[in-house]
């Protein structure tokens, strides 16, 4: 009884948000909303006993993704509000319709008509359930990903490097003329 | 009414879709990179759904790296996006078309 209502009241967390991500005008607004879907995300891992991924999930999507979001926005100054109306070309909306719905039924149909389990694959890490979650995720990190689990650092480094190099201002190129390249 | 992993799928599809359907929508670049974490959220669902269900811990683990490279994908297109409006102030999708054949 408790699962059911946590999951409904986090689900309606979540698909508000999300709708608040692409309805809002103001981009500052969808960040915010994008955040409401995040933590409603972490409750639902909560309740599916994922307790270090919810940890994980609000501390870098909450707390790092969202935060790199706004300070882009403010950093640009680009918190104007948009009109959603002039800004979708007429078919592209009903393009951007269909595809939802016809991907969605693709998806629930298949949730729906999928009864057994879509693997007979055999559990290789152990149990995901109970205490151990941390002890379990880690031993499966650091044994049968352990080279995956490198690669993500060499990933890092180069997001890293590669930011600083995209945002640094060219020196040699400093008086671009910054001409008003919203009319195109 | 008890909570199955359908349930999970359901929604994380319905996030997924609307992730989708923003991007297709949104000509802001940050809104919609702000979509592509919806749906990667969506996706993510599923995979710890799946996980539980399976009493399996490798969907959590996949989790995990998703988790990572959706940072670095944050921080690189963020980096573009700056890199872009630095140059261009108020620009949209739309307007990059400069690689266009």
């Amino acid at each position: 009884m408790v699962d059911t209502v946590v999951f409904i009241v986090a689900a309606a967390i979540c698909l508000t948000g999300a709708l608040g991500v692409i309805l809002a005008r103001n981009p500052v607004h969808s960040a915010l909303m994008l955040v409401m879907t995040l933590f409603g995300i972490a409750v639902q891992f909560v309740a599916q006993e994922a307790h270090f991924l919810a940890a994980v999930q609000v501390i870098v999507y909450a707390g790092a993704i969202v935060v790199l979001f706004l300070f882009v926005i403010m950093l640009l100054g680009v918190d104007r509000a948009q009109n959603l109306e002039l800004s979708v070309l007429p078919v592209q909306k009903w393009a951007a319709l269909v595809f939802a719905g016809g991907s969605f039924a693709v998806l629930a149909l298949l949730v729906i008509v999928v009864k057994e389990p879509v693997t007979g694959a055999e559990a290789m890490g152990g149990s995901a359930t109970g205490d151990e979650n941390v002890r379990l995720l880690a031993r499966s990190l650091f044994s049968d990903y352990v080279y995956a689990f490198e690669l993500t650092s060499l990933l890092l480094v180069i997001a890293v490097i590669g930011a600083v190099v995209l945002a640094r201002k060219p020196k040699n190129v400093s008086d671009v003329v910054t001409e008003e390249g919203s009319e195109a | 009414m008890e909570i199955t992993t359908g349930w999970y799928l359901v929604l994380g599809a319905l996030l997924f879709v609307i992730g989708g359907t923003g991007l297709l929508i949104r000509r802001n670049p940050l809104v919609m990179l702000m979509c592509v974490e919806l749906m990667l959220n969506g996706v993510n669902l599923s995979f710890v759904a799946f996980a539980r269900q399976l009493d399996d811990i490798g969907g959590q683990t996949v989790v995990f790296f998703v988790l990572v490279v959706a940072a670095a994908e944050v921080v690189v297109g963020l980096g573009l996006v700056v890199a872009i409006l630095r140059r261009q102030p108020g620009t949209t999708a739309d307007d990059l078309s400069a690689l266009k054949g």
